[in-house]
């Protein structure tokens, strides 16, 4: 009996390890191990053996069994890798061929940039204000201390709003700039105050470095000790960290804007190499913006005690940093949307300027004008 | 403003190089924007003379000269009509650099015959605008001396802006005060002694009460017999030149030259011409001028005239009439200088568009004071120069008075500016600048009669900072408001336009800017019926009327990048929109566009232009990440009519709130922006879109069933104009808490549904799911709700199940 079941072992081990496929397998399975398999018959036999044969059989024929099986599931592991890699083998691609990209859009400049501006003077403790694009001659001249006849009136290359006129009032313009919403704010707000308030502003003026229509920012903070030295380091601070530099040197010049007094331009230290403006080294000079404290007239107009508050106010043009930053050459292309250079220019959408993780993705130092 | 250095230094005692100058007149305000000194540009251009002159075969214009040089005998083409022999020239020879236009002069040939160099105008040395002919040389000079030894544009010439706060340095005696305080040189004393006169004028001046109390508080005239008005020195013609003047006569040049050395704008009447006396009065209504430039002025009474027996002369601080101007002939002449007020002087130049040197300082302000002083100079310089006698002066009026003193606590400075300057010092600077500083701390600071800007101690500190110098400013840290970590700024609807740009961009569109102006023809097309907002004085008719919609600038935008070979485009923008003529008619508005196929032309899918479906998923998808809440929103017919009108919809939320529209264009709002294709558009309006009102961060229970769900597909037979939204509705009426969701798998329309389901009939298949909370679904229970659902969908649409 040991004789004919390691001759079965042999057999079945050879017949298994040569089966072809898993259906082949399936029979040897059956063949071996079915219900009328020659293994089940002879386990089935134990019954009428003796007591010793079944104790000495016994264990044998289980062996067998699992063996048996064991041989079956490695061949049958085997079998299903060659046929994987049979089938692999047929599924070659080209994986130069392209991608099915699915693009997201991208972000302009002008509103990255005023996400970095916003990001920057949060964290000093500004918020965000807004005012009309249309606006009275009032809030637009009148309270920022440029009387009717006033000569600062004629810089502004103002646009008119058509429309019904009371009596002797001028018409309403298209803001020339968005001191405006100083007053705006003043009105309703109680001192002290922070604010930035970026948007859109229109003036009659069309070349390489104007357009009827761009975008400033300005920025006021009312208190009842603050001076122009405090002006100072934060145009300091933002420029540091707008421009991610360690380190800028900024130029006050005195000038005159009816609105503030003392008033001063702010130029940014900078270098000219072959038309490539470096910003933060070099000895020449570039105006970035304008600023000054507030004139007592405007916080007088605005309903703000002028004896108990003062300030600072600035106005920057935003188009005018982000190409300094971001190197566009001509502002024109700003409102052009050519898609070419929307995607050139344009910003990715994860990439939300913060504080905590860095203004924009690498340190621009170096753009050409 | 121009002035030399040389001119400066009549004024001011300086050793200081003319980069000093430069750089302390820009820290003093007076913004440096150019410094040119011909004396380097022109070092290289030397004399030559014209030998002969003989027409150009091939050009009427042209001749061929033969010019002698340094360099020997040479041949010339020149167009310049004074191009004759024996007068002598400045010549550029080739490979020098011309200024004028930028460009070196080669060797050329001009209509096939060679010229070897050039003869050339003041405009091209940028010696002045002068460009009639070529620069002819009187006097002493020799062929081949430099032409810069023979002039006076050796003298550097700087220009300056000047902001409106500040005529006084308008005159360059007003520039060399401010230098002086900056401690560049020191002020050289203007001895001026008073002429007396050796006869009563003639013509009489009167002050008529409608000016004399305000807008021509002061008027001095003076009369001068036997003069002669011939060409001026050559000094002066110098001086004026170098500035971009033009000299015209002695008496002309005079006056302009006192209008910028000192500020002091004078006008000259020819004396022979003025019938009677003079009176300075309002003009009449319809009054009329011929002015010096040769146009004729309508008047009105709110401006200011000076007029003889007969009509208007002059039309006060702005310009004088033709008729009675200086000419050549003149030998009697009546000298005005007067007070104008700024605003009237304003009113008018800006009524009549004139621009002048005098208005553009009489609008600003000059030193009332300085009026009959200004005259005396004027006299000096008319007798000296064009002979003759002068009258007494006649004194009508007198300045306006002068605004009360100022008090300035010496403090101030630094708690304002944040600047550390000692009160000596402080002091020294506001005397320098011509103010009388007197008493103890706080001082009673007088301000000088040229300095109408100065209203306050504010104006002080300006002074003294300027001159002190910015530049010396240190930064100072101001303390946060609160400490810890900082509040967000940002307003909830600031927060979610930032939100909106970001979920834009991620359903693929590119954010684009447009103008806020539009033409009107565009304007007209999406107006629906808003007020219109237009600009009365536009920069181009492309830029008229606020724009009522962000949509024609999308498609103007796209219709760009067609032209520019682009097809595929996602393009959207959020800004403002206006619908009125006043601060705050403005809306906020978030369009997207987009045009072409849904992808590019690819080797993976085919084309497939953009539809409706696919933006309504966009849009959505953009609501969502807003957390609107989309599933209560319903699409409404009656769009917008720039839209298609069968495949539009607005967005609504309840009855009332409208979130935004969406739609297919309208094929000939195409057709206008000259686009190809088809278009689809949508716009939200954000701020329609509700906030959540709770204020808790924490999010509602989640409501999940382990109980397994079961699905079953529904195909109803409806009416074509059936819309889908009511099967659905008609679906979940049936039993809201059981079905969980009702997706529509199938849509079968068309000529091919009208042939199996008759005419006008359409068939939609629904996937119902069913998610039982409680306990297990029985077949029994599913039954039951399909013959529900069936017979409620017959009921409500008029439908029947497909079979």
């Amino acid at each position: 009996m040991t004789d004919e079941i390691s001759k079965l072992k042999g057999d079945a081990l050879l017949r298994i390890r040569d089966a072809q496929d898993e259906s082949q397998l399936e029979e040897l399975r059956i063949v071996f191990l079915g219900k009328k398999g020659s293994v089940s018959l002879k386990m089935r036999s134990l019954g009428k053996m003796s007591n010793d044969d079944k104790a000495k059989l016994g264990p044998v024929l289980n062996a067998l069994k699992n063996d048996i099986n064991q041989s079956i599931s490695e061949k049958k592991r085997e079998l299903r890798k060659q046929s994987i890699d049979e089938r692999l083998k047929g599924e070659w691609i080209d994986v130069t061929q392209p991608s099915k990209e699915r693009k997201w859009g991208t972000i302009h400049p002008v509103s990255q940039v005023t996400d970095e501006v916003v990001a920057i003077f949060s964290s000093l403790g500004f918020s965000v204000a807004e005012g009309p694009q249309i606006e009275s001659d009032w809030y637009n001249f009148d309270a920022l201390n440029i009387p009717p006849e006033h000569p600062a009136r004629q810089e502004f290359d103002t646009f008119y709003i058509a429309g019904e006129q009371k009596s002797d009032r001028a018409s309403n313009v298209l803001r020339t700039h968005t001191s405006p919403v100083q007053i705006r704010y003043m009105e309703s707000n109680q001192m002290p105050c922070r604010i930035i308030a970026p948007g859109r502003v229109y003036r009659s003026d069309y070349d390489q470095t104007h357009t009827p229509m761009f975008h400033q920012v300005e920025g006021l903070a009312i208190d009842k000790n603050i001076t122009m030295a405090n002006l100072k380091w934060v145009l300091e601070e933002f420029c540091k960290a707008f421009f991610e530099l360690e380190k800028v040197e900024l130029r006050f010049r005195s000038s005159h804007f009816p609105f503030t007094e003392p008033s001063a331009e702010v130029d940014i230290k900078c270098s000219w190499d072959d038309g490539k403006l470096k910003v933060g080294e070099g000895s020449d000079w570039l105006e970035i913006l304008g600023s000054g404290m507030v004139h007592p007239k405007v916080l007088e107009a605005s309903g703000v005690d002028s004896t108990e508050y003062q300030g600072f106010a600035f106005g920057m043009g935003i188009d005018r940093i982000a190409m300094l930053k971001y190197g566009m050459p001509d502002l024109r292309s700003f409102f052009d949307n050519d898609l070419r250079w929307l995607h050139h220019y344009g910003f990715s959408t994860i990439d939300v300027p913060g504080l905590h993780s860095g203004i924009s993705e690498t340190a621009i130092k170096s753009t050409e004008i | 403003m121009k002035f030399s250095i040389g001119w400066l230094k009549d004024h001011l005692e300086t050793n200081a190089s003319v980069g000093e100058i430069a750089d302390a007149l820009t820290d003093l305000g007076l913004e440096v924007e150019s410094i040119s000194d011909l004396s380097e540009t022109l070092k290289h251009f030397k004399v030559g003379e014209i030998l002969s002159a003989e027409k150009h075969p091939q050009a009427d214009k042209l001749k061929i000269c033969l010019v002698a040089t340094s360099e020997g005998d040479r041949k010339i083409i020149c167009g310049a009509p004074n191009a004759r022999p024996g007068i002598k020239v400045v010549v550029a020879q080739p490979g020098d650099y011309i200024p004028g236009l930028d460009t070196k002069i080669k060797v050329g040939k001009i209509r096939g015959v060679e010229s070897f160099g050039m003869m050339c105008s003041e405009k091209e040395l940028q010696i002045s605008d002068e460009h009639e002919g070529i620069i002819e040389i009187h006097g002493e000079a020799k062929v081949g001396q430099y032409y810069t030894e023979l002039t006076d544009i050796k003298d550097p010439i700087i220009q300056i802006s000047i902001t409106p706060n500040r005529p006084d340095a308008l005159g360059v005696r007003g520039i060399a005060r401010d230098l002086q305080a900056k401690g560049i040189g020191s002020i050289i004393h203007q001895d001026i002694k008073p002429v007396i006169g050796t006869f009563d004028s003639p013509i009489k001046v009167t002050l008529n009460s409608n000016v004399s109390k305000k807008d021509c508080p002061l008027f001095i005239g003076r009369y001068f017999r036997n003069v002669h008005n011939g060409s001026s020195p050559k000094w002066l013609q110098d001086r004026l030149r170098a500035i971009g003047l033009r000299p015209i006569s002695t008496l002309v040049d005079i006056t302009n030259y006192l209008t910028y050395d000192q500020n002091r704008p004078l006008h000259v009447f020819d004396a022979n011409k003025v019938k009677g006396n003079l009176e300075v009065r309002k003009a009449r209504e319809n009054e009329k001028i011929i002015a010096l430039d040769e146009k004729e002025y309508v008047l009105d009474p709110t401006m200011t005239v000076i007029s003889d027996d007969e009509g208007v002369e002059s039309i006060g601080g702005i310009m004088g009439a033709m008729n009675s101007g200086c000419t050549y002939e003149t030998t009697n002449v009546f000298v005005e200088a007067a007070y104008f007020n700024t605003i009237a002087t304003a009113k008018t130049g800006r009524r009549l568009r004139i621009e002048s040197d005098a208005r553009y300082r009489f609008e600003r302000g000059i030193d009332p004071e300085f009026t009959e002083t200004g005259m005396e100079l004027a006299t000096k310089l008319i007798l000296e120069y064009c002979g003759g006698e002068a009258s007494n002066l006649i004194i009508s009026g007198a300045p306006p008075n002068r605004p009360p003193g100022i008090s300035l606590d010496p403090e101030k400075l630094n708690s304002v500016v944040g600047m550390t300057v000692s009160s000596r010092e402080q002091c020294r600077i506001l005397n320098d600048l011509g103010f009388k500083v007197s008493g103890d701390s706080p001082y009673e600071v007088s301000i000088p009669s040229w300095r109408p800007d100065i209203m306050g101690d504010i104006d002080l500190l300006e002074e003294i900072s300027r001159v002190i110098s910015l530049r010396n400013l240190e930064g100072k840290p101001f303390k946060k408001n609160d400490f810890g970590v900082p509040k967000p700024i940002l307003t909830k609807m600031q927060r979610r336009v930032s939100k909106l740009r970001r979920a834009f961009t991620m359903e693929g569109y590119d954010e684009c800017i447009t103008y806020s102006f539009l033409d009107k023809t565009s304007a007209e097309l999406f107006r629906e019926g808003k007020a219109q907002a237009f600009i009365s004085n536009p920069i181009s008719s492309e830029m008229t009327d606020m724009r009522p919609s962000i949509i024609p600038g999308l498609l103007m935008a796209a219709s760009k990048n067609q032209d520019r070979g682009i097809f595929d485009l996602r393009l959207f923008e959020i800004g403002s929109s206006f619908n009125g003529n006043l601060p705050g008619d403005e809306f906020l508005e978030a369009s997207g566009l987009i045009i072409g196929n849904i992808f590019g032309r690819n080797a993976y899918e085919p084309l497939r232009i953009v539809d409706f479906f696919d933006v309504k998923g966009h849009l959505l998808h953009v609501l969502d990440k807003l957390n609107a809440p989309i599933n209560r929103l319903s699409f409404k017919r009656n769009a917008p009519s720039y839209y298609h009108p069968q495949r539009s919809a607005i967005i609504k939320l309840g009855p009332k709130i409208r979130i935004g529209e969406i739609g297919e264009i309208h094929p000939s709002i195409l057709e206008s922006f000259g686009l190809k294709g088809s278009a689809h558009a949508f716009t939200i309006f954000p701020e329609n879109i509700p906030f959540q009102g709770s204020n808790s961060s924490a999010r509602q229970a989640m409501k999940i069933s382990d109980l397994p769900s079961s699905n079953r597909d529904f195909a109803f037979i409806v009416d074509e104009k059936i819309q889908v939204d009511a099967v659905i509705a008609a679906i979940y009426s049936v039993d809201k808490k059981l079905i969980e969701e009702v997706s529509l798998f199938d849509v079968f329309e068309g000529r091919k549904a009208h042939e199996q389901f008759g005419n006008g009939k359409k068939s939609i298949a629904f996937s119902v799911k069913l998610q039982p909370m409680l306990q297990t679904l029985k077949d029994s229970d599913i039954e039951e709700l399909s013959t529900k659902v069936i017979k409620t969908v017959e009921e409500k649409t008029g439908g029947s199940l497909r079979s």
